[in-house]
C-alpha cells in the first residue's frame, strides 16, 4: 500500500490555514478592538502586544496559498478564479493594515488618527472578506469540467454576505482574548467586558452554521447525521459547549490565559467542523482531492522538504513567541 | 477609441503591482546583508559608530520590510486569481518551488524578524547576531528560490506536457535552469549595488548639510567602497547573462539590440541611438559602433546574432521598448561605475567627505539602482513576450477568464491603494534619511538579562514616534575617527 500524498498535502494545507486563522486571527481582531479603545498609549500597547510575530502570522497564509498551488494546481486556479474579487479586496484590507504597524508610529501626531483608521478600516476589510471567501467556498463553486463556470459575483448571496460577519467576530473574540492575556490596568479590563458579548456572538453564529449548512445540503446532513457518524462526531459538538462554559467561567474567575485557550480551541472546533462537511473535496461539492491533484513528483519533491522544514519553523517560531512573552505594561519605558 | 482587454489589463495589473513590490526585496536583501555587517563589526570593535549605523538602518529597514510584505502577498495571490490557466497548466513545476520559498525563506526571515527589531535588551548580543544573520539569510534565500521560479519560466527544461498540464521530470533540470545562475547574481548583485547607492546618498546629503560626524563618514565610506568593488564586477556578470540570453532567448537578444537582419559575413555594430519599428521592421534613426556588437555578444570581431526578422511576427517582442529599458540599464550602470571610480580618486585626505559635486553626485545617484532595476525587469519581462513560459505557454493563453470590468474594478483600486500606501512609505523614509543617525543608547525598562526583563522597549515599533525634530547628528563623536 502506498502513502497517499495527497491526503498529506490536504492535511498541510488544512494545518496551514488553521495556523493562519488563529494566529493573524487574534492580530486581524485587534485592529477590529480599537474602536473599542480611544487611548493612545493603550492603542500602542495593543499593537506592541503583535509587533514582533504579525509578519509571521501572515507568512501561513501564503504557506496555505503555495500549498495548494502545489499540490492542487486545479482547484487553486479554479478557486483563486470563482473567488476573485473577494480575495482582491481581501489583499487590499492586508496591505493597508500591514503596513499601519510601521507607519503609525512614524506619522507626525496629527496624522497617526490615519494609520489607526487604515489599521482598523484594513483589518475590517481582510477579515469581512477572508468570511465572504470562506462561505462562498463552503457554498459550492460552479465549475465546468476543470475550470470556474461562475460569475464574477457568486459571492453575493445571503449565506457568504453572513459568513463575512461570523469570520468578524470570531476574530475579534481571538483578539479580546489575546490582549486579556498580553496586558494589564484599564486595558485588560476593558477587553474582559469586551470578550463576553463577542463569545456569545460567535456561539450564536455556530449554531446558525450548524443548522443552515445540513439543511441546505443534503451530503453535508448525511456526514453528520447517519449512523454511525453520528456517534462519532458527537463528541465535536459537546466539546464546543465545554469550550464556551469555560471561556465565559474564566472571564469571570481568573481573566488571563484560558479565555484564549477557549477561544483557539472554539475556532478549532469549528474548523473541524467545516473541514468534516467537505471532505474529501477540495473545491466543493465537485472535486475531490484526487481528482486535483498535481503529480506525485510534485507532490513528494515538495513533501520531502516540508515534513523537515516544517517541526523546525515550529520550533523558531514557539521561540520567537517565547522571547516575547509576558505582560506588555503599558507604561514601559518609552524613548 | 481605445478599450483595453482583459487581457491588456491582467497584464498591466501584474507590471503594475510587480515594478512596486520588486523595489523592496530589492532594498531589504542589501540592507539585511549591511545591518549583519554593522552588528558584526560592532561586537567585535564595540566601536559606538557601528551601533548607531546599526539602529538607524534598522528602522529604514523595518519600514522597508513592511511594504515588502503586504506588497508580496499580493504576488503570491495575484498568480491564482489572474493568471488561473498558467496555474493549472504549470502549477505542478511552479508551485513546489514557490512552496520552498515560504518554507525556507519567508519563515526565516519573519520568525526572526521580530528578535531583531526588537529584542536588542531581550536577548543576549550572540543571538541578536544570529537573528540579523538569519534575516538576511532569509532574503538571500528568498532571492534564489524566486529566481529560480522566474528563470525557468524564461528557459523551461526539465519538464513534460502530459494532457493539458506540465509535468516535473528533473528537478535538478528545473531549478538549475540554463538561465538561473546568471540571473540569480544579476539580481543579487544588483540589491546590494541598489542598497550602497541609497545609503551613499543619505551619507552624501548629510555632508552637504554639514552635519559631519563619523557615524555619516562611515556609512558613506562603507557604499563607496562596495560600489567601488560591484559596479564592475556588475558589468561582468551582465555581460556574461546577455551571452545566456543570445543562446536561449535570441530573439529578446534581437530586440534589445534593435537588430532585424544579417548580411552574410557582415558584423554587428552596438547601437547607441535608434528607434526601432515594429511596422516597417527597422530601426529608425540608428547610430552605432560597427563591429562592437559582435565583439561584446559573440566575443568575435563578426560574430552575427539573429535578427529579429527570423523570427514570426507573432513571435517578436517589441523592440522598442526593450531597447530603450536596455539601454537605460547600462547607462546607470556606467554612472556607477564611475561613481566609485571617482570616490576612490577623492579618498586620499578625506576629500570624498568635503568636494561638494562629487557628494552632490553620490546624492543624485540615490534612486539609480531602483531605476536600473526597474529597466532590467523591465527588458527581460517584455523582451520574453509573447511567452509566459518561453516557448511554451503564451501569455494569451495563460490569463484567468475574468471580464474587463473585474480586472479593470481591481487594477483601479490596487493603483489607488499603491500609490497612497507606498507614497506615505516613501515620505517616511525619506523623513527617516533626512533626520539622520542617532547616538544610540540603551533604554532598560528594568535590570536583568533575557527572559526576565518581560517589558519590551517601547514603542514596539523600530521607529521613534514623529519625526518632526530635525535631528542634527552632531552629538556623534564619541569615537573621534572619521572612517
Amino acid at each position: 500500500m502506498g502513502i497517499d500524498t495527497s491526503v498529506i498535502w490536504a492535511v498541510i494545507i488544512y494545518f496551514s490555514v488553521f495556523m493562519y486563522v488563529v494566529l493573524d486571527g487574534f492580530d486581524l481582531g485587534i485592529g477590529m478592538l480599537f474602536p473599542f479603545v480611544k487611548d493612545k498609549r493603550e492603542r500602542d500597547t495593543m499593537m506592541n502586544t503583535v509587533a514582533p510575530v504579525w509578519d509571521g502570522n501572515e507568512t501561513w497564509l501564503v504557506l496555505g496559498g503555495e500549498g495548494l498551488l502545489l499540490a492542487f494546481p486545479v482547484a487553486y486556479s479554479i478557486i483563486l478564479t470563482g473567488l476573485y474579487l473577494p480575495l482582491i479586496f481581501m489583499l487590499i484590507g492586508l496591505v493597508f493594515r500591514g503596513v499601519a504597524f510601521e507607519f503609525r508610529f512614524k506619522a507626525k501626531d496629527h496624522r497617526r488618527h490615519l494609520w489607526d483608521k487604515a489599521f482598523i478600516g484594513g483589518s475590517v476589510v481582510a477579515s469581512y472578506f477572508q468570511g465572504v471567501s470562506l462561505g462562498t467556498f463552503l457554498n459550492g463553486i460552479t465549475v465546468s469540467g476543470r475550470s470556474y463556470a461562475g460569475g464574477p459575483l457568486d459571492w453575493v448571496a445571503p449565506f457568504p454576505l453572513l459568513a463575512g460577519f461570523g469570520v468578524m467576530i470570531a476574530y475579534t473574540l481571538l483578539g479580546s482574548t489575546w490582549l486579556i492575556m498580553k496586558t494589564e490596568g484599564e486595558l485588560h479590563k476593558r477587553m474582559v467586558q469586551v470578550a463576553r458579548p463577542f463569545a456569545l456572538m460567535l456561539l450564536g453564529a455556530v449554531v446558525v452554521v450548524s443548522i443552515w449548512t445540513p439543511l441546505r445540503d443534503a451530503a453535508v446532513a448525511e456526514r453528520w447525521f447517519s449512523f454511525p457518524n453520528i456517534v462519532f462526531l458527537m463528541p465535536v459538538p459537546v466539546l464546543v459547549m465545554l469550550s464556551i462554559v469555560v471561556l465565559l467561567g474564566s472571564l469571570k474567575s481568573d481573566p488571563h490565559r484560558w479565555p484564549f485557550v477557549a477561544a483557539l480551541a472554539l475556532i478549532f472546533l469549528g474548523y473541524t467542523g467545516m473541514a468534516i462537511s467537505i471532505w474529501p473535496h477540495i473545491v466543493p461539492p465537485f472535486i475531490t482531492i484526487w481528482e486535483a491533484a498535481s503529480p506525485p513528483a510534485s507532490q513528494g519533491f515538495a513533501l520531502v522538504g516540508t515534513l523537515f522544514i516544517l517541526p523546525v519553523i515550529l520550533m523558531y517560531t514557539v521561540w520567537s513567541y517565547w522571547v516575547f512573552r509576558g505582560k506588555v505594561k503599558a507604561d514601559a519605558g518609552y524613548h | 477609441m481605445f478599450s483595453p482587454s482583459a487581457l491588456d489589463l491582467a497584464r498591466f495589473q501584474f507590471a503594475f503591482t510587480m515594478s512596486f513590490h520588486i523595489l523592496f526585496p530589492a532594498v531589504t536583501i542589501g540592507l539585511a546583508s549591511y545591518l549583519a555587517v554593522l552588528e558584526l563589526s560592532w561586537l567585535k570593535t564595540k566601536r559606538q559608530v557601528y551601533v548607531d549605523l546599526y539602529h538607524f538602518w534598522l528602522k529604514i529597514f523595518a519600514v522597508m520590510f513592511g511594504m515588502g510584505v503586504v506588497s508580496g502577498i499580493v504576488m503570491a495571490y495575484q498568480i491564482g486569481t489572474n493568471w488561473s490557466y498558467m496555474s493549472e497548466f504549470a502549477g505542478s513545476i511552479m508551485g513546489p518551488v514557490l512552496a520552498y520559498e515560504v518554507l525556507t525563506a519567508f519563515f526565516l526571515e519573519a520568525g526572526f524578524l521580530g528578535v531583531m527589531l526588537f529584542g536588542w535588551t531581550r536577548v543576549g548580543p550572540a543571538l541578536h547576531f544570529f537573528a540579523t544573520c538569519m534575516v538576511a539569510v532569509g532574503t538571500l534565500v528568498s532571492a534564489t528560490w524566486i529566481l529560480a521560479a522566474n528563470s525557468w519560466m524564461q528557459t523551461p527544461q526539465g519538464y513534460a506536457i502530459e494532457g493539458n498540464r506540465m509535468v516535473p521530470a528533473d528537478w535538478l533540470a528545473i531549478v538549475f535552469n540554463p538561465s538561473f545562475p546568471y540571473r540569480l547574481m544579476h539580481m543579487v548583485v544588483a540589491a546590494y549595488l541598489t542598497t550602497a547607492l541609497i545609503v551613499g546618498a543619505t551619507g552624501a546629503w548629510q555632508l552637504l548639510r554639514r552635519r559631519d560626524n563619523p557615524a555619516v563618514r562611515k556609512m558613506l565610506s562603507m557604499a563607496m567602497w562596495m560600489l567601488l568593488l560591484v559596479a564592475p564586477i556588475q558589468a561582468v556578470i551582465g555581460d556574461f547573462h546577455g551571452l545566456n540570453t543570445a543562446e536561449h532567448q535570441p530573439a529578446k537578444l534581437a530586440a534589445m539590440e534593435g537588430h532585424w537582419q544579417n548580411e552574410p559575413g557582415e558584423a554587428v555594430p552596438l547601437l547607441l541611438f535608434g528607434v526601432p519599428d515594429m511596422e516597417a521592421e527597422k530601426t529608425r534613426y540608428a547610430v552605432g559602433i560597427p563591429h562592437l556588437g559582435s565583439v561584446i555578444l559573440t566575443h568575435s570581431w563578426r560574430g552575427q546574432i539573429p535578427g529579429l526578422k527570423e523570427f514570426r511576427r507573432d513571435e517578436r517582442p517589441n523592440s522598442l521598448i526593450v531597447f530603450w529599458s536596455f539601454r537605460l540599464m547600462v547607462g546607470l550602470g556606467l554612472l556607477m561605475i564611475a561613481l566609485g571610480a571617482w570616490s576612490l580618486l577623492l579618498r586620499r585626505g578625506g576629500r570624498i567627505f568635503t568636494t561638494r559635486p562629487f557628494l552632490r553626485a553620490a546624492l543624485w545617484m540615490g534612486p539609480a539602482g531602483l531605476v536600473a532595476i526597474l529597466a532590467g525587469w523591465v527588458t527581460t519581462e517584455v523582451g520574453r513576450q509573447p511567452w509566459v513560459v518561453y516557448g511554451v505557454l503564451r501569455t494569451a493563453d495563460a490569463v484567468s477568464p475574468h471580464g474587463a470590468v473585474s480586472v479593470g474594478l481591481t487594477l483601479a483600486l490596487f493603483v489607488a491603494a499603491y500609490f497612497f500606501v507606498f507614497g506615505a512609505g516613501t515620505v517616511y523614509v525619506l523623513r527617516m534619511m533626512r533626520k539622520g543617525p542617532q547616538a544610540f543608547e540603551l533604554h532598560r525598562a528594568t535590570a536583568g538579562g533575557p527572559g526576565e526583563e518581560r517589558t519590551p522597549m517601547r514603542p514596539m515599533s523600530a521607529a521613534d514616534v514623529g519625526n518632526d525634530d530635525e535631528g542634527t547628528g552632531e552629538a556623534l563623536h564619541r569615537d573621534g575617527k572619521g572612517n
